[in-house]
């Protein structure tokens, strides 16, 4: 006898309609750029969006034509450095509020989360008149430098850490391993999957930049991808739109990827088997 | 290596002390095990030891060196925690390795004393595992090899056995005593469970209420007990603890009630005191309702023995165990004497060393 009872066809058929439908939906904007940017612009211009010119001109004008390798290449530079440092600084600030024992632990920790609550935007003129003071306007550093750390890594791995077994440590502790030995023998590897999760969300966070690198940024030399798409559209007297669409589609890839490696990683029950 | 603690205190602040005035030696090659309920502070105890855990007051050496200043590494010792705390990225070779590579050993040493160490606890074939992919016991067995392949000869374990199952349990319990033999170990052993502590130990420590109850043998500590606790922490089923007063008309004589009174040698020291008695050195006979001074309330078989559970007729109830099957109805009076074996507890459960030679009768 069948014990689960499966929902019949004909409400099946209706769920997955459903979803497809609102799936579709949701897509549409990525689906209709995508398309697009396998269009000659000029078939765009006319609005005869089901032409059959289907060709990869745009991609090879993208290439050519614009500095967008440039922008690729800033970018990867500035969300490469961000992510590395955020992950250096945010899990040892985070060890520090976990395992080691210091006055006023907890107020400098509520100080961390305080710091969360205040949005980016509020935060932009002092950060601007910083960076100009220091000299760092146009490089890639003032992109970098004032994400170094950030509050939410720090609280997300120190949540994690926190549920480290604390026979972990006391094993560690027997066979004489020091702060950092322990950190980077034992707590890096524990923790590996909240650090990919950081190291992606920071990854992110940093490539798709916009209003801060619109301020500090003036040349094609430092700009990353997302301001450099706005300036391709502002720049040309022409609005190649084919080619804006196919350069688009270019810096999505790389988001892409992340999640993909990062989806491969996300299983759970990695660090099973460590206690009972 | 012997270890000694010399009037050793923990507070965690001024008005929670944990550990009050231990003191105790535990000789080369010893297997101690400190036993006691949950929160008596046995694990702090096994922790002050090991330098994880601070002590208050006192003096911890280790061969006959103090060592209360020393960092745990340096008190040469391993430890195996009640969860096991493997490193769940390493697979049980590395993980085995692990303190050895941190101690800096030579490689070829490391790899001759981690194969034997597996060797011993049966764990070759799964060296290339990862602890997740192993059954309890298996875990279990790691952190066991991990102690086995130090060449520290101090061991601390720390309930080890109390996530097994029953079956396992027992058979664990062969293998550590037998590796602790072979190797030699002086093994500090913390448990909550007084069978574990009966069978392997060569001495005992009750902790209860943040002190030293009894340190002695097993056999001391079941035949002997410092106190009603000893008494009643040690045996299963546990001991009848029976009130009993001085009787009006003749102070050699203890009443538990007008039907069961024990006659002593000597004059009873107190107004009140307690008596207690393992159910396995009482009797129970089938009698009249006039001659019998308890009812039965339940049996249970347990195959080579049965257990009576009754109620006197002074209402306190007791359990008997009898060898075989007897039958007994319920509510069927009997008549319960006891004539060896009898303790005797002052009214605060401290032993008063009163003569044996006693009778009960009803």
């Amino acid at each position: 006898m069948d014990i689960v009872t499966k929902p019949k066809l004909s409400r099946r058929i209706l769920d997955y309609t459903l979803l497809t439908v609102l799936a579709l939906i949701v897509l549409a904007p990525f689906l209709i750029g995508l398309w697009t940017s396998f269009l000659p612009t000029m078939q765009i211009a006319q609005g005869n969006f089901l032409s059959t010119k289907v060709s990869f001109q745009n991609y090879i004008d993208a290439f050519t034509q614009t500095p967008i390798i440039r922008y690729l290449g800033n970018s990867l530079v500035i969300s490469t450095a961000t992510m590395i440092a955020q992950l250096i600084f945010c899990s040892m600030s985070a060890y520090a509020f976990v395992f080691l024992k210091f006055k006023g632990r907890k107020l400098l920790f509520t100080l961390f989360l305080a710091t969360m609550m205040l949005p980016f935007e509020a935060e932009i003129i002092p950060n601007f008149q910083t960076v100009k003071a220091m000299g760092l306007l146009n490089t890639y550093s003032v992109m970098v430098i004032p994400f170094l750390t950030s509050a939410f890594g720090v609280f997300m791995l120190r949540q994690s850490f926190m549920q480290m077994p604390i026979e972990l440590k006391e094993a560690a502790d027997i066979e004489g391993l020091g702060h950092f030995q322990f950190y980077w023998k034992m707590v890096l590897p524990y923790n590996r999957i909240p650090l990919m999760t950081l190291g992606a969300y920071s990854f992110l966070g940093a490539w798709n930049q916009y209003l801060w690198p619109m301020l500090t940024t003036f040349s094609n030399d430092f700009r990353p991808v997302q301001n450099g798409l706005r300036q391709l559209q502002s720049e040309e007297t022409f609005n190649d739109w084919g080619m804006i669409q196919a350069t688009a589609a270019i810096v999505v890839i790389p988001t892409l990827i992340v999640l993909f490696i990062g989806q491969h990683y996300f299983k759970s029950g990695v660090n099973e088997g460590a206690v009972k | 290596m012997s270890i000694t603690l010399r009037n050793v205190r923990k507070d965690y602040d001024a008005q929670t002390e944990v550990l009050k005035d231990i003191s105790v030696k535990v000789e080369t090659g010893e297997f101690f095990v400190i036993v006691g309920p949950s929160g008596c502070g046995k694990s702090t105890l096994l922790r002050m030891i090991a330098g994880l855990t601070p002590i208050t007051a006192g003096e911890v050496s280790i061969d006959n060196t103090v060592v209360n200043d020393l960092p745990p590494k340096a008190r040469k010792l391993t430890m195996v925690f009640q969860n096991y705390a493997l490193f769940p990225f390493m697979n049980v070779w590395d993980n085995v390795a692990f303190g050895l590579k941190a101690r800096k050993m030579d490689q070829a040493d490391i790899k001759q004393r981690v194969d034997e160490a597996l060797k011993m606890v049966n764990l070759t074939e799964l060296a290339k595992r990862k602890p997740r992919e192993l059954s309890g016991g298996q875990r279990q067995r790691v952190a066991l090899a991990r102690a086995v392949a130090s060449d520290a000869k101090i061991c601390l374990m720390d309930e080890p056995l109390s996530n097994l199952d029953a079956q396992l349990r027992i058979k664990m319990r062969q293998e550590i005593y037998a590796l602790q033999r072979k190797l030699g170990l002086t093994l500090i052993y913390v448990t909550h469970d007084q069978v574990e502590a009966m069978t392997m130990a060569d001495h005992i420590m009750v902790l209860n209420d943040q002190h030293v109850q009894q340190i002695g043998t097993p056999s001391e500590i079941y035949q002997n007990p410092a106190n009603e606790f000893v008494a009643k922490f040690f045996g299963t089923p546990q001991i009848n603890i029976l009130n009993a007063t001085r009787s009006k008309t003749d102070n050699h004589v203890l009443d538990v009630d007008s039907d069961l009174e024990i006659a002593l040698d000597e004059e009873v020291p107190a107004e009140n005191v307690k008596i207690g008695i393992r159910p396995d050195d009482m009797k129970v006979e089938a009698t009249e309702s006039v001659e019998a001074n308890a009812t039965i309330k339940n049996t249970g078989f347990l195959g080579d023995e049965t257990i009576i559970y009754a109620t006197l007729n002074s209402g306190e109830d007791i359990h008997v165990v009898v060898p075989g099957q007897v039958n007994y109805r319920i509510f069927q009076p009997i008549k319960v004497t006891a004539d060896s074996n009898l303790m005797f507890f002052d009214k605060d459960g401290k032993r008063m060393n009163l003569s044996k030679e006693a009778y009960v009768h009803a």
